[in-house]
């Protein structure tokens, strides 16, 4: 099977200010079809930009990037944006969910745009927004829910129409431990159903649901290998109770 | 486990495998599964120390069984253990020492070795986000302890970013 994601040598130098900032600077990275990967790494290590390159939020400075075979990086801005409908769903620290219209309409959106039948939209968002506790909130708009609320709702939007690749960037930071765990079940639901998953986090319990972890250091990728998945007995033999 | 013991006996006079069974209740799934002969072992040494004292309580057709009681020095015993402040989190673990010894060594890249200590935490922080997925909701003492573990887990993981950053 080919990779989802592919990059080659990219690198991302921001040139806006007084000296150049050399945020990502040569990351090979190849994720594999229904992998989770969870990228570390201290603040400033290039984790943000790193994603939002994959997403085409942020154009490189040098280097390749490819999604499901196809060469990205070269794609004019609307086909960028044509791409993104199809083949990529966001959770970002910012959730730009559009104001005037309802929590489900946010959520159904991605998918009518991507081509889906109304009908499937609907069970799809039906189906997402009860996994994350949300069904109540459905005709509200999002200025009415709280910051915790809306998070969900943009992650119940970026899975809609299903897309090649989650990319998602924190996506527990407002989150009570509650809604985390909403979250956290969703994110492990619908990777066991296939989906590829890249996700950014600082939180350990959340990126310990991940198969793989890419650690980020400078803007380099210092390691990347497997989560083992050891046995599970009680929870005596896991903690040392004396 | 002395003072666990001291504390069941303090509530009720109990035989060997009553104190086990009481552990179990009251840990759930938390206690490392009690062992029924270390529990005698233990009862044995507290006897020792005066802290319990044993009779033995007759049984038609079975031998007779030994139930113990908290003595008044075995009281004093277990008000000291609840009221001395308890032991701190450990700090200087075996990694540290590893992490210190390497570069002198010559053998071990230290980023490399933090890379797979975090990643050795993070499959235990998934054994323990099994664990709490599996675990029945009733089971609140094992719950709270797991949580309690992840937390410990969460803090080690931010010191190995302190001590990536340093290296740099
Ligand atoms: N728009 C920008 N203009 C200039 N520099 C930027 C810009 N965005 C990010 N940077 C710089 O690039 C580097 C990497 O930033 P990035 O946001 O990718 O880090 P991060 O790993 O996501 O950090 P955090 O954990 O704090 O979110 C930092 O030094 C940052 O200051
Ligand atoms: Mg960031």
């Amino acid at each position: 099977m080919n990779p989802v994601v592919k990059t080659v040598s990219l690198v991302k130098i921001y040139s806006g200010g007084a000296v150049p900032v050399p945020a990502v600077r040569g990351v090979d990275l190849q994720v594999e079809p229904g992998e989770f990967v969870a990228i570390m790494g201290p603040s400033g290590s290039g984790k943000s930009t790193l994603v939002h390159m994959l997403g085409g939020l942020d154009a490189r400075t040098s280097g390749e990037i490819w999604l499901d075979d196809q060469r990205v990086d070269t794609l004019s801005e609307s086909a960028w944006a044509l791409l993104r409908r199809k083949k990529i769903g966001f959770m970002f620290q910012f959730f730009n969910l559009v104001a005037n219209m309802t929590v489900a309409d946010n959520v159904e959106l991605p998918a009518l745009l991507a081509g889906v039948s109304p009908k499937d939209a609907r069970e799809r968002r039906e189906h997402l927004l009860g996994a994350l506790n949300l069904s109540e909130r459905a005709d509200a708009a999002p200025g009415q829910l709280s910051g915790g609320e809306q998070q969900r709702v943009a992650l119940a939007r970026a899975l809609a129409n299903q897309p090649s690749v989650l990319l998602t960037d924190e996506p527990t930071g407002n989150l009570d431990s509650r809604n985390t765990r909403d979250v956290l079940r969703l994110l492990s639901d619908v990777h066991k159903e296939g989906q590829t998953i890249i996700m950014v986090t600082h939180d350990a319990r959340v990126a310990s649901l991940a198969d793989r972890l890419v650690s980020l250091f400078d803007g380099e990728i210092v390691d990347d290998g497997r989560i083992a998945r050891r046995r599970t007995g009680t929870a005596g033999a896991v903690i040392d109770l004396r | 486990m002395r003072p666990h013991l001291l504390a069941l006996l303090a509530k009720e006079p109990a035989h060997g495998y009553e104190l086990k069974q009481a552990l179990e209740q009251t840990f759930g799934s938390a206690y490392p599964s009690p062992n029924i002969g270390q529990i005698y072992v233990t009862l044995g040494r507290l006897e020792k120390d005066g802290l319990i004292r044993a009779v033995d309580v007759e049984q038609s057709n079975r031998p007779n069984k030994k139930v113990y009681y908290l003595t008044a020095k075995g009281r004093d015993a277990l008000t000291a253990w609840v009221d001395e402040p308890t032991e701190g989190p450990r700090v200087r673990d075996e990694f540290f020492m590893k992490l210190v010894l390497a570069p002198l060594t010559g053998i071990a890249d230290r980023m490399a070795l933090i890379s797979r200590q975090r990643r050795h935490y993070l499959s235990l922080m998934r054994d323990l986000n099994d664990l709490l997925v599996h675990i029945e909701p009733g089971d609140r003492v094992a719950i709270l302890l797991i949580e309690g573990a992840m937390l410990h887990l969460q803090a080690d993981l931010d010191w190995l970013e302190r001590c990536q950053e340093d290296l740099a």
